[in-house]
């Protein structure tokens, strides 16, 4: 029993860390019907603003996860300015090539200044508990507990205020929503810069758990955090915290259960089999085709 | 925009033609693909550092004594980034359009298996100091030795036999653990190796676990192995991966000792992992504390010129410059198929990690293993182990 209840928190940490990843891909498409193939990158640049600023100011955990996620965020919205928005009104395509060599760029520059694994300075030191055999430790609560109530914040910002209404209207109409209007420029960069600025959250947070941070890290936990928004419905936000919860707890509950080596093959098949019955993911709406 | 790309054009031609000339006559040139970039740069590194010094020493004494003269060694040195895919195109492009006459490297066994093929094929001689998996010296589809393939350092059947000794006889574990990287060569050898030699010699394998290159998050298979209450953990997996994973089981409450492989031996473990690596054991081509006086000297060398103390991959591939230079000199001229025939009538080698003995017709040396122990930020020497 106390090995299913460890797994279970196991569980949550990562589903935890790759919600908050997958929300960033998951905004940005419901937005601008766009993949954002830098994300991933972005978060893992944010892991090493955190080292940097631990570096040169030891500042506490809440201070730390403020100034990344602001630095993140302008990061994101400098993205959108330079490279995205002159692409605006070309073919799909040209924009998530541009996506891509943008995560190519800052996984270079980063792998060039800093070629080697670095450690992460503790950004505080955890407690650990034992119940009746299950370790819990506070940066596990502090991990989940940050996750949860900056999607909570955010599922509020989108639904209840005005800006949100803003992004939603654009997510449907972005050709008439301007004659509304509403400044799509602005609210298109806004929606960067809360995306990148929970990846920046997310950085900081993977970096206290795994602290041993590389450049090329962003590669494999953006995939998974974009496998995740597919399978929750890319453009629904409850929908990508979902599929990270339901891929976090199929990839430790196949290790669980199965010898680890099928973990991948598991979690992959399972991605097919949601998307032949639920092709829009487990929340996603069908897009409506306009004529 | 055109005359720009014209200007850039007429002053880059020369270059290409200056870089393409008849190959200089006093020079010999030797390639080095090698893991500069990537996911073990420490590696590459150590590599190019040794290989380096070896050949400034070399060309500082005048260089190598051929037939008709003596030669200076240059190196062409390229980054494989720790890809087998590229690590294929590095060593077609060394051997087709550098014009080398051996080349060292790749050192990780994901790279070293893919440029053995390609180097057999293209008939150049290839040693690599590092890689430890069988495959890297034998023919895939016969499993006969290569002919044009070396290296510089024993295998991991042998790798796993002191492994499985040490942990059995010298710390008396009876059960053990193994995670390792299942998408990677050298570790899914070395798993599958220590598990059968484990077992063999009487113990219980409780665990054997794996992941995949680029994982991070190890709580999940952490969690079965403290269930299955192991006495020790083999991670043979590189350096960049173990600290991670020493420090969720620390944090899972997991108290058995780690034990390691070769592909532990760089200094960046120590950094990485701090307090949750002390203690470990892993099995090592050399230790810096039980030298002899070449590898005194080496040391010294090395560490006057670097600031820090050679580790097994600059020791290895120093030997592998070594042995190199020990059948160019041989064969007598600056040829690929002389030096391949030199090489292989080489029976004995005193290098800095000992001495290397071949048999004939094998490409893989007969030396002897070190276990090192993690122990306050260093590493220490605990005891040897002979073939």
């Amino acid at each position: 029993m106390d090995y299913f209840a460890q797994q279970a928190i196991n569980a949550i940490q990562l589903g935890s860390i790759y919600a908050l990843i997958a929300l960033g891909y998951s905004m940005v498409y419901g937005v601008l019907v766009m993949i954002n193939f830098a994300h991933g990158d972005v978060f893992m640049v944010s892991s090493f603003f955190c080292l940097l600023l631990l570096l040169f100011l030891p500042v506490p955990f809440v201070a730390a996860l403020i100034i990344v996620m602001l630095a993140t965020a302008i990061l994101g919205v400098a993205i959108e300015r330079l490279a995205y928005r002159p692409l605006r009104n070309a073919p799909r395509v040209s924009a998530i090539i541009t996506a891509l060599g943008c995560g190519l760029i800052i996984q270079n520059t980063t792998l060039s200044l800093s070629p080697y694994s670095q450690r992460m300075p503790e950004l505080f030191v955890p407690v650990t508990w034992n119940f009746a055999g299950v370790t819990v430790s506070s940066l596990q609560l502090l991990i989940i507990g940050v996750s949860v109530a900056l999607m909570v914040a955010l599922d509020f910002f989108i639904r209840r205020t005005r800006y949100g209404m803003a992004m939603r209207a654009i997510a449907q109409d972005r050709m008439t929503v301007p004659l509304m209007g509403i400044p799509v420029n602005t609210i298109i960069a806004m929606t960067f810069a809360i995306g990148a600025a929970l990846g920046g959250a997310a950085g900081v947070l993977y970096a206290s758990a795994y602290p041993v941070i590389s450049a090329t890290m962003g590669v494999l936990v953006g995939w998974k955090a974009f496998v995740a928004a597919v399978i929750g419905g890319i453009g629904s936000v409850r929908g990508a915290v979902l599929g990270a919860y339901v891929l976090g707890t199929v990839e430790v509950f196949t290790v669980t259960v199965l010898p680890s080596t099928y973990r991948d093959l598991v979690v992959y098949s399972l991605l097919l089999v949601i998307l032949v019955f639920k092709p829009y993911g487990l929340l996603g709406r069908p897009a409506v085709q306009k004529v | 925009m055109l005359k720009l790309l014209a200007l850039l054009a007429s002053v880059s031609f020369p270059l290409v033609l200056a870089g393409c000339g008849r190959p200089d006559a006093d020079t010999v040139k030797v390639g080095m693909n090698i893991e500069l970039t990537g996911d073990i740069p420490a590696v590459g590194a150590s590599s190019k550092n040794a290989a380096e010094l070896f050949f400034d020493q070399l060309n500082e004494k005048g260089g190598v004594t051929l037939a008709d003269g003596a030669k200076k060694v240059s190196l062409v040195i390229r980054d494989n980034a720790a890809k087998a895919d590229q690590s294929a195109s590095v060593t077609q492009q060394l051997i087709s359009s550098q014009d080398v006459v051996a080349m060292v490297g790749p050192n990780s066994s994901a790279c070293a298996i893919p440029a053995g093929e390609i180097a057999e094929t293209l008939k150049c001689v290839m040693i690599s100091p590092w890689s430890t998996n069988p495959k890297t010296t034998l023919d895939q589809a016969s499993g006969v030795p290569k002919r044009y393939v070396f290296r510089g350092c024993f295998t991991d059947p042998f790798q796993a036999i002191v492994l499985a000794k040490f942990v059995s006889n010298d710390l008396g574990a009876k059960k053990a653990a193994v995670l390792y990287d299942v998408s990677s060569e050298a570790p899914l050898g070395q798993a599958t190796l220590f598990r059968d030699t484990f077992t063999a010699a009487g113990g219980e394998i409780v665990a054997f676990e794996t992941f995949t290159t680029g994982d991070k998050d190890f709580s999940a298979q952490l969690t079965n192995i403290r269930e299955a209450n192991p006495d020790v953990i083999f991670l043979p997996t590189y350096y960049n991966d173990v600290p991670l994973i020493a420090q969720q089981a620390r944090r899972l409450g997991i108290t058995a000792k780690f034990i390691g492989s070769d592909a532990w031996s760089s200094p960046e473990i120590i950094k990485l992992g701090g307090a949750d690596v002390d203690g470990s054991y892993f099995c090592n081509h050399f230790s810096t504390q039980i030298a002899t006086d070449e590898a005194k000297k080496f040391i010294a060398d090395y560490t006057a010129k670097y600031g820090q103390a050679p580790d097994d991959v600059a020791a290895l591939t120093y030997d592998a410059c070594g042995l190199v230079t020990e059948a160019l000199k041989a064969g007598g001229k600056n040829d690929r198929e002389a030096l391949r025939e030199a090489f292989a009538q080489i029976r004995e080698y005193k290098g800095v990690t000992g001495t290397f003995r071949f048999e004939p017709g094998s490409g893989d040396p007969i030396k002897s293993a070190v276990v090192l122990q993690i122990k306050d930020g260093a590493f220490q020497w605990v005891t040897n182990a002979q073939p």
